[in-house]
């Protein structure tokens, strides 16, 4: 039972921190239709500039807990800095191009960002362990759990609710969904549709960043760690559902446990159990879980 | 055969003899640099063939590192280290993959085939980590090749297998030009551009899409072998899915109208690389994202497009050229696969199709 219960919190904890990447990823997709490939870079961004943050607000020798408000200061600042010049400058050139090229564009903005990211911190590792002693030790069944770690779930369930609310309960929010429903109508409703773009676009960033940020306790931050965040969280929208949020939740929580089960039962496996899974999803339901059908046109 | 397709053939024979001269001149770094691009640039054709049916592969990687593992263990444990039949053995791999592959595959498209073929990739990735009798992650060192019985040695090493290469490479270019020019080939520009019709028309669409992925993964199996030669080591990397999307930056820096242009562009990223890693060894991923960007903005179509755009083989008519150029303002509004009776309803940018 035990068992069970640690492969279980394991993998919800990992599907946690995926959740809040895949959101961005999906919300991104739903409103730009672009599957970014640079998804991963502001993950690793958030965590570089939070493994900044946190030691820069230790050596004001501000108290521990104000580290975790440093990390939302971080990630706020890494979406001002990436999202409006990406998405103005140099996504807005490529609009209305095939999918795929588009995917080959965001692929060109990940190697950039990548040497952007070693130009500014450097190739050693960063260790941001602080942070992860804040909530202590908590006790599940009989085994006990780090506090951070099970805070992250608590951030995704906050991620994923303030999204469906922001979405489906305030008017910004419905305009957003009349962008992604049409674009031109709602543009020809007096829409400003490139806002919209640019509002979208800084929210998918901000929870990458974030995912980054709230994570890099838990790793060590080094080149390589947006190259693996890419491909799974990818997995995780894919077999969810491209542009569906209950499809993000379903396919983080899928890739976790699985991904957790493989730790613990197959070591083996471990690399290319979420692969697996993704393909056997799709085997199945050709364009994820939670995809409507779509009409095709002749 | 059409009398275009004979000229251009036997341009690409010319070319070969030019490029199997110039091996003796060139020197010994320029040699390497260019026996990678070529295999690089096989794989890479391989991508084209699929992009003229509409797909693109993010994980050609996974027949790329199978070629080369086949090729590379059988040197390496049975001593059979005759390049050619190295070559032909990493060819049959692909061959082989893709054929139990290709139908599973063939009914995805877009941003779904790109992902399966990317898991499929990892998957081989991950299972060839964790194989440590064969080298595991570090993976394992591929023994001089010999042709036709005849050890080369040090110095010659490189020449006789770049000549290999330029053999190798010619020659798979030719079929593929042959093929791209053959009823089979011109079915995957009718696929692209729409498949219903194609199907209401009596042919298979599947037919066509399990072709090309036999074809691109042969291709990939061949360069796999030749890049695993040339590097005189395999590692598992080779199926990751970053090297895939280098083979996608070949393709779509070369475009889908000329075969040779692939390797042009090939050798323009190895260049790209080389010098980089020179000149700035910290930043050459920067260089690499800014030329694909300035590529994708400037030459859409690729670097093909300079010399070979708009190439048909049917007769030109009035007619033809008016559907051509629909054909071309169809792809360069994103391939928006709308049929409407008139021009001005047309959308003028790719929605997302409800």
């Amino acid at each position: 039972m035990d068992y069970l219960l640690t492969i279980l919190v394991d993998g919800v904890v990992y599907a946690s921190w995926l959740f809040i990447v895949a959101l961005g990823l999906t919300l991104v997709f739903g409103v730009l239709r672009i599957l970014n490939i640079a998804h991963g870079s502001f993950y690793a961004l958030g965590a570089y500039a939070a493994a900044s943050a946190v030691a820069l607000s230790n050596g004001l020798g501000l108290p521990p807990a104000l580290s975790l408000l440093a990390m939302l200061i971080a990630s706020i600042a890494v979406a001002i800095a990436v999202a409006p010049f990406l998405e103005r400058v140099v996504l807005r050139l490529f609009y209305g191009r095939d999918e795929v090229l588009i995917l080959l564009v965001t692929y060109a903005v990940f190697l950039m960002l990548e040497d952007i990211t070693k130009l500014i911190w450097g190739v050693t590792p960063y260790y941001v362990f602080e942070p992860r002693g804040l909530f202590g030790n908590v006790e599940v069944g009989s085994l006990f759990y780090v506090g951070y770690d099970l805070m992250l779930i608590v951030l995704a369930v906050v991620c994923g609710l303030a999204v469906w609310f922001g979405l489906n309960r305030t008017i910004i929010g419905k305009v957003v969904l009349a962008v992604i429903h049409n674009r031109e109508i709602s543009a020809a409703m007096g829409v400003n549709v490139a806002r919209v773009y640019v509002l979208a676009f800084f929210i998918g960033v901000l929870l990458a960043a974030l995912a980054g940020a709230y994570t890099a306790p838990l790793i060590s931050v080094q080149p390589g760690i947006s190259v693996s965040v890419i491909i799974l969280s990818f997995a995780v929208v894919i077999i969810g559902g491209l542009g569906s949020i209950p499809g993000a939740a379903i396919g983080a929580l899928i890739v976790g446990i699985a991904r957790a089960a493989a730790v613990y039962e197959l070591p083996e496996a471990e690399i290319f159990i979420v692969y697996l899974v993704m393909a056997t999803v799709l085997v199945f339901r050709p364009e994820g879980l939670f995809q409507r059908a779509q009409v095709r046109k002749i | 055969m059409h009398g275009k397709t004979l000229k251009t053939l036997l341009g690409g024979a010319v070319l070969m003899a030019v490029l199997l001269l110039a091996g003796f001149a060139a020197p010994q770094w320029l040699l390497f640099t260019a026996t990678k691009a070529i295999g690089y640039g096989i794989v890479a054709l391989g991508i084209v063939v699929l992009m003229r049916g509409g797909v693109v592969s993010f994980g050609q990687g996974m027949v790329y590192c199978a070629g080369a593992y086949a090729a590379g263990l059988i040197a390496a444990n049975w001593g059979l280290t005759d390049a050619l039949v190295l070559l032909t053995i990493g060819g049959v791999t692909g061959i082989v993959i893709g054929a139990v592959v290709g139908p599973l595959i063939a009914r995805y498209r877009g941003i779904f085939f790109a992902m399966l073929t990317v898991a499929l990739s990892m998957v081989l990735y991950g299972v060839l980590v964790k194989m440590n009798q064969i080298g595991g992650s570090d993976g394992f060192n591929v023994p001089e090749p010999t042709f036709f019985g005849w050890p080369p040695d040090r110095d010659s090493a490189d020449l006789a297998l770049y000549c290999t290469a330029i053999v190798v490479a010619g020659v798979t270019a030719m079929l593929c030009r042959v093929y791209f020019d053959s009823m089979a080939g011109l079915m995957s520009r009718a696929v692209r551009e729409n498949e219903l019709r194609v199907e209401y028309l009596g042919t298979s669409v599947h037919r066509t899409m399990v072709l090309n992925f036999v074809v691109a993964a042969g291709f990939g199996g061949v360069g796999g072998a030749l890049n695993g030669m040339a590097l005189g080591h395999v590692d598992p990397l080779f199926s990751f899915w970053t090297t895939s999307g280098e083979f996608v930056f070949v393709a779509i820096l070369a475009g889908p109208y000329s075969v040779a242009a692939v390797f042009v562009a090939s050798i323009i990223l190895e260049l790209v690389r080389s010098f980089s890693n020179l000149y700035f060894p910290e930043t050459w991923q920067l260089v690499l994202g800014a030329f694909l960007l300035a590529v994708i903005l400037f030459l859409p179509e690729g670097i093909g497009s300079l010399w070979a755009k708009g190439r048909i083989i049917a007769p030109r008519t009035p007619r033809d050229d008016v559907t051509r150029s629909r054909a071309a303002e169809d792809r360069s509004t994103g391939g928006s696969r709308v049929a409407t009776a008139t021009r001005a309803a047309r959308p003028t940018a790719k929605e997302p199709q409800a």
